[in-house]
């Protein structure tokens, strides 16, 4: 299992280009061979959601997906987010409603309450709950997330 | 001039957040370093057996392996010590860093492999084979004991404890109140797994391991002591630290395997636990059996406590030895008078992942089994639950109250509460009576729905002792240096707050390091919730002592007295707003090196913060599904540096209770075989499960033991949740009594609903 396939990951408007076995996750792509540690590995079998990225719009567990898989499209991280030193309205409103502790699993829900929100700016505040119970945090106690999302929401729709 | 910013007692944001939000954390599988070699660990796929060899030829074999180790290669390395009340008896059941000749666990590390790839080293540690001859495995901690090797066998200790005469209280009893309870086995699971990386650095002969937790300086000390090193030339580094909850940075066997192979290969060595590994080889939890009664009153009141339990400790003594058992016979007694106490606490292994303490150790059992046991006193006295808590709470007027008990090496003095008050203010946020009444009306109308109560005394401020050093930066810029860990809990923001108003400077302008062995000689690290406590008050006695240096010495500069000085906003200033001003920056310029004070908070005792658990509950009858509908908490801190912080502890305890409460469980079949190994199997409570609650914080007793009058708060949100969620299920069901056991499943929960009370 050794042969290494040569691929270029586009990552935050970045290309990378890397070397991996069929095998490799994105998850591990991302992190070892692009050197992008803020996505986080928390269970490598699709629970957690720690590991959540947005491929082409759309949030996907990259422990699910191979690399080779993620070649050509367009994938973004939670180091993409902010601009510059300005950060983005879902990170802001992490800080303001306190929606971290540890910050282990804080970059797989602002990469899943994002790319849910792009898709879907409207969406209710039940279906919003849905979406942010497929991520583990075992820190807050949730509240403070739901808070941060559904304020981000707000700001990101006014935009 | 405008008036000194006060920082302590605000809810300040965090310093932490910011590259956290921006994913410049740096956890533990963050960190790499070049030509690293990855170590995978080969584990028992046996919950007890009689190691008979293990074949790693084809493991060797496999392009890109490097070695095998197994326990011929680390015979020398003695077995892990005991931190905490390690008492003699139980040496003997220590864990080796490698198997030596049973395994008595599934996941108990047998053999590593070290790989240039992580990859490699997984497809190698699947190809060693373990010749393993199976023994019947112990899982149950109740029954017989059986062997633990030639000449130990399961039951390695009991611990005693109580005072006053129990056996004239039954007597004399009015009643007796008997009740078999168990919590079932679960664990911290924070989300980021244990990892570990060492490297040698051999020009300064030092040895360094990150991924360190909790207690850095401890293990250092031995750690180095374990691999024939010393203090001097090994350094324990913390980076981000996915949570802790009691589980994570104790010495693991991991810890001191990449630590000796760095040594013997002279390569980085870098191990990150994947999830499997973690839910089978990281410590669990809470697994006891209770058989309680008390003898009561004809008004209910408690006139003694008889509890005698079984304490399932997994299969090796870790770290902890005897601790939670310990604290589980100790803290029993709670808020309560209770006039003689009797506990006999069965320490026994059984062939499952050893254990360790998590989030309100031995108080999340032993207050579910005292609160079960109030809920059983109400009805056999025919009151409600309130009120017989209320007829046995210790009065304001009798602290500091002895306990008679002693646990961590303390004496349990309770330092100051007013239970009473906060039992009423509690109810009164949760608009008990109405909720009474609306329940009611629900229940006569078909829902199971129902209310309880749970109220408990928690422990924090474990000393001895804290050194913190406070030093002004050639920049201005204040450094705190601390001797406690991170595990996600603010602690940056909270010291800075104290260090702040004490220097009288803005507290986005410190730097507080903690978890670093090579920046601060000594720390006894975050544990019991101690940090805010002592870490807290050597850190404002340290700033207040820094600050007389610094007024003395820019008097000298400015042409003053001292006491003509002050320092608003990181500025020296005159009191009476003459003449010219001095930066921090220029007096740090001006007498270099000389700007940082050093000092101690000492304490034997610890401080008790207590708190009260409302819940109501919906059980939706054809699924056992549990719906929390409200949940309130009042919590009493002494006082609470930053308020948010001090709730999103609680909150966060909180979520856990309920796990520990409703749905997670590790599971073992008849053989050991543990079938709670991934995260659809060992189910954590997500955004759905959590209800929104109601804190209030309190700072009605603040604590006689420190000039702040601080008490900790991590361990007061977990604490009480299984006891109140079985006292509002019994209320749902209208059945006194009916939930003895934890986890509350929903496959339990459909059991008892669907049994007629009077076959249970
Ligand atoms: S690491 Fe991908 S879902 Fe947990
Ligand atoms: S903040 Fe620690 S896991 Fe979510």
């Amino acid at each position: 299992m050794t042969d290494k396939t040569a691929l270029t990951l586009t990552i935050n408007g970045r290309d990378h280009a890397i070397a991996v076995e069929a095998r490799r996750t994105l998850a591990d792509a991302i992190r070892e061979d692009c050197g992008q540690t803020g996505t986080h590995i928390g269970c490598e079998h699709g629970i957690c959601g720690a590991c959540t990225v947005i491929v082409n719009g759309e949030p996907v567990r990259s422990c699910l997906m191979f690399a080779v898989q993620a070649e050509g499209k367009k994938i973004r991280t939670v180091e993409g987010l902010a601009d510059g030193e300005t950060l983005h309205p879902m990170q802001q409103a992490f800080m303001d409603h306190h929606g971290l502790q540890c910050g282990f699993c804080t970059p797989g829900f602002l990469m899943l309450a994002v790319g849910v929100l792009e898709r879907e700016p409207d969406i209710n505040d039940d279906d919003l709950l849905d979406v942010l119970s497929s991520n583990l945090c075992r820190c807050t106690g949730y509240q403070n997330i739901i808070k941060a999302v559904r304020a981000a929401a707000e700001q990101m729709r006014g935009k | 001039m405008t008036a000194p910013t006060k920082f302590v007692g605000r809810s300040v944001a965090r310093l932490e957040d910011r590259p956290l939000l921006l994913g410049k954390g740096r956890f533990a599988a963050d960190v790499s370093f070049p030509g690293q070699w990855h170590m995978r660990v080969v584990r028992s796929t046996v919950a007890h057996g009689k190691l008979r060899g293990i074949d790693a030829s084809a493991a060797l074999a496999l392009p890109g392996v490097h070695a095998v180790w197994t326990h011929k290669d680390v015979a020398h390395i003695p077995p892990i010590p005991f931190r905490l009340t390690g008492l003699k008896e139980l040496e003997p059941y220590r864990q080796t860093v490698l198997a030596k000749d049973y395994v008595r666990y599934v996941g108990e590390p047998v053999a590593v492999v070290f790989a240039a790839d992580q990859y490699v080293a997984e497809d190698a540690a699947d190809l060693v084979e373990l010749d393993i001859e199976p023994l019947a495995p112990v899982l149950d901690a109740c029954g017989d004991t059986g062997p633990f090797d030639d000449t130990h066998a399961t039951e390695p200790s009991v611990i005693r404890k109580g005072y006053g005469d129990v056996e004239a209280a039954f007597k004399a009893a009015h009643a007796v109140v008997t009740l078999a309870l168990s919590t079932g086995r679960h664990s911290g699971v924070p989300m980021e797994t244990r990892g570990a990386i060492a490297r040698y650095d051999e020009a300064r002969d030092i040895l360094e391991m990150h991924g360190a937790a909790k207690v850095p300086w401890w293990n250092r000390d031995h750690i180095a002591r374990m691999i024939g090193r010393t203090r001097a030339n090994m350094h324990l580094l913390e980076g981000h630290v996915g949570g802790g909850f009691g589980i994570r940075g104790e010495i693991y066997p991991e810890d001191v395997l990449v630590c000796a192979a760095a040594l013997a290969f002279n390569k980085p060595i870098k191990w990150i636990e994947d999830r499997r590994e973690h839910l089978i080889a990281a410590n669990h939890s809470r697994q006891q059996q209770h058989n309680v009664r008390a003898a009561i009153d004809a008004e209910g009141h408690i006139l003694a406590i008889d509890n005698e339990f079984f304490h399932d400790n997994g299969a090796y003594m870790r770290t902890h030895a005897a601790t939670v058992p310990d604290l589980s016979a100790a803290m029993l007694p709670g808020p309560y008078r209770v006039p003689a106490y009797r506990a006999v606490g069965h320490i026994r292994l059984t062939n499952k992942t050893p254990c360790g303490t998590y989030r309100a150790p031995g108080r999340y059992e032993s207050t579910f089994v005292r609160e079960r046991l109030m809920d059983a006193i109400a009805a056999k006295v025919g009151v409600d639950g309130v009120e017989i808590r209320r007829r046995n709470l210790i009065g304001k007027s009798e602290m500091p109250y002895d306990l008679h008990l002693e646990t961590l090496g303390t004496h349990i003095v309770y330092d100051s509460g007013d239970y009473a008050l906060l039992l009423d203010k509690t109810l009164a946020l949760a608009g008990w009576p109405a909720l009474q009444a609306d329940l009611k009306k629900r229940r006569a109308a078909g829902e199971m729905v129902g209310a309880g109560v749970a109220m408990f005394v928690e422990k924090s401020g474990l000393g001895p002792s804290d050194t913190v050093r406070v030093e002004i930066k050639s920049d201005g810029k204040v450094e705190v240096v601390t001797g406690v860990a991170s595990i996600g809990q603010g602690v940056e923001t909270a010291m800075a707050q104290i260090a702040a108003d004490a220097l009288g400077v803005d507290y986005t302008s410190i730097d507080v390091v903690h978890g670093q062995t090579d920046r601060i000689d000594q720390g006894a690290g975050a544990f019991a919730s101690r940090v805010t406590v002592m870490c807290g008050e050597a850190t404002r006695l340290a700033s207040v002592k820094l600050r007389d240096k610094l007024l003395r010495l820019a008097a000298e500069l400015m042409q003053t007295e001292p006491a003509a000085l002050d320092i608003i906003n990181g500025e020296i200033v005159r009191r009476d707003s003459t003449g010219p001003s001095m930066t921090l920056a220029e007096l740090a310029q001006a007498r270099p090196g000389e700007l940082s004070a050093e000092d101690t908070f000492l304490s034997s005792h610890m401080v008790y913060p207590y708190g009260v658990h409302v819940a109501a509950v919906k059980v939706d009858t054809d699924t056992g599904a549990v719906a929390v509908e409200r949940y309130v908490i009042g919590y009493d801190v002494g006082k609470a540096v930053n308020p948010r912080l001090v709730e999103s502890q609680i909150a966060g305890g909180l979520a856990q209770g309920l796990g520990g409460a409703l749905l997670e469980e590790f599971v073992y079949d008849d053989n050991g075989e543990p079938l709670a190994v991934t995260f659809a199997d060992y189910l954590m409570p997500t955004a759905r499960e959590v209800p929104a609650m109601s804190i209030l914080v309190t700072e009605d007793a603040p604590s006689p033991l420190n000039p702040m009058g601080l008490k900790g708060a991590g361990e007061g949100g977990a604490n009480p949740v299984g006891a109140v969620l079985a006292s509002a299920l019994d209320d749902a069901l209208q059945r006194p009594g009916a939930i003895v056991d934890l986890p509350v499943t929903p496959q339990r929960l459909v059991r008892l609903v669907k049994t007629p009370p009077a076959s249970i």
